[in-house]
């Protein structure tokens, strides 16, 4: 699907590896529900979800946080296949969670503000790029599957 | 998706924390941008010089802060504020307003870059709305 260069593939790689999933999970996934109160309406077990402070202390959403930050890391590890990898998961999403694909482009966007405040400087303009066109083929996997 | 009392006040606050840094906000979210995104490179293939930082670079940003600033203080009716900027954009710089949202994804990764721990969840959605109101003023001449 995509052609990745090696200096692209460890760059990701370099970038994935100081992420602390258990760390940005939650704190992406939080933001999402935040500055898209929208997308609440898919968590309505989660308890409350009434403020930002209630968001970002809910455990519930820490633990999809992780969840769903934890799925990346098989794209991280499979980056020439990641079509094929996200086959089954862009079929959940479409035929049994309904999840609208506009979300998956909004979360990369959170995701990748949060990595820039985790790293600060050092996620240069080169390393935006990379990350980004890695953020842009996930989406469009997740997408896939939806007719 | 208008700007409540609450996001006026978050965002006059954010901005009176980060205004001094303008012009390094400003340079860096379009460095940023022409690289991240070069389709943007387009309106400015006149200058000598699009790499990240650069004088031309390093200017314009500037200016674009200007314009946020006057967003700021404009910021009860943004509209009227940004006239002739939109007639400026519209008529004769013919930006495609579809880069205003690319422009203001790269402003927000830079306060975050720059300002990790003051923008915060509340911060980042005020400024979110806030620059898409201050995209869509811009837009208000197009048609």
């Amino acid at each position: 699907m995509v052609d990745w260069t090696d200096a692209e593939k460890s760059t990701i790689s370099a970038v994935w590896g100081k992420v602390d999933i258990n760390e940005v999970g939650p704190l992406a996934l939080g933001r999402v529900l935040i500055v898209y109160p929208w997308t609440q309406r898919y968590f309505g077990s989660f308890g409350d979800v009434s403020t930002p402070a209630a968001i970002m202390g809910n455990p519930k959403v820490a633990a999809h946080g992780k969840i769903v930050c934890g799925a990346l890391d098989k794209a991280v590890k499979n980056m020439g296949n990641i079509l094929a990898t996200y086959k089954s998961l862009s079929e959940t999403h479409a035929n049994k969670l309904f999840v609208d694909p506009d979300n998956f482009r909004v979360l990369a966007d959170v995701l990748t503000i949060v990595i820039a405040a985790k790293f600060g400087a050092s996620f240069t303009p080169e390393i935006q790029a990379t990350w980004q066109k890695f953020m842009k083929v996930v989406v469009a996997a997740m997408g896939s599957r939806y007719i | 998706m208008s700007l409540t009392a609450k996001d006026k006040k978050m965002v006059k606050a954010f901005w009176a924390k980060v205004a001094g840094k303008a012009e390094d906000i400003g340079c860096d979210a379009l460095s940023r941008m022409l690289v991240v995104y070069p389709q943007t490179k387009t309106y400015f293939s006149h200058w000598k010089d699009l790499s990240p930082g650069s004088a031309p670079v390093r200017k314009h940003g500037g200016t674009i802060m200007g314009g946020i600033s006057l967003a700021v203080a404009s910021i009860d009716d943004i509209s009227a504020g940004l006239l002739s900027l939109s007639e400026l954009h519209a008529f004769q710089l013919r930006v495609d307003p579809a880069n205003f949202k690319i422009l203001s994804h790269n402003i927000l990764v830079v306060l975050a870059v720059l300002f990790p721990k003051d923008f915060n969840p509340e911060a980042h959605v005020a400024m979110d709305k806030f620059l898409a109101a201050v995209g869509r003023a811009l837009s208000e001449k197009y048609r």
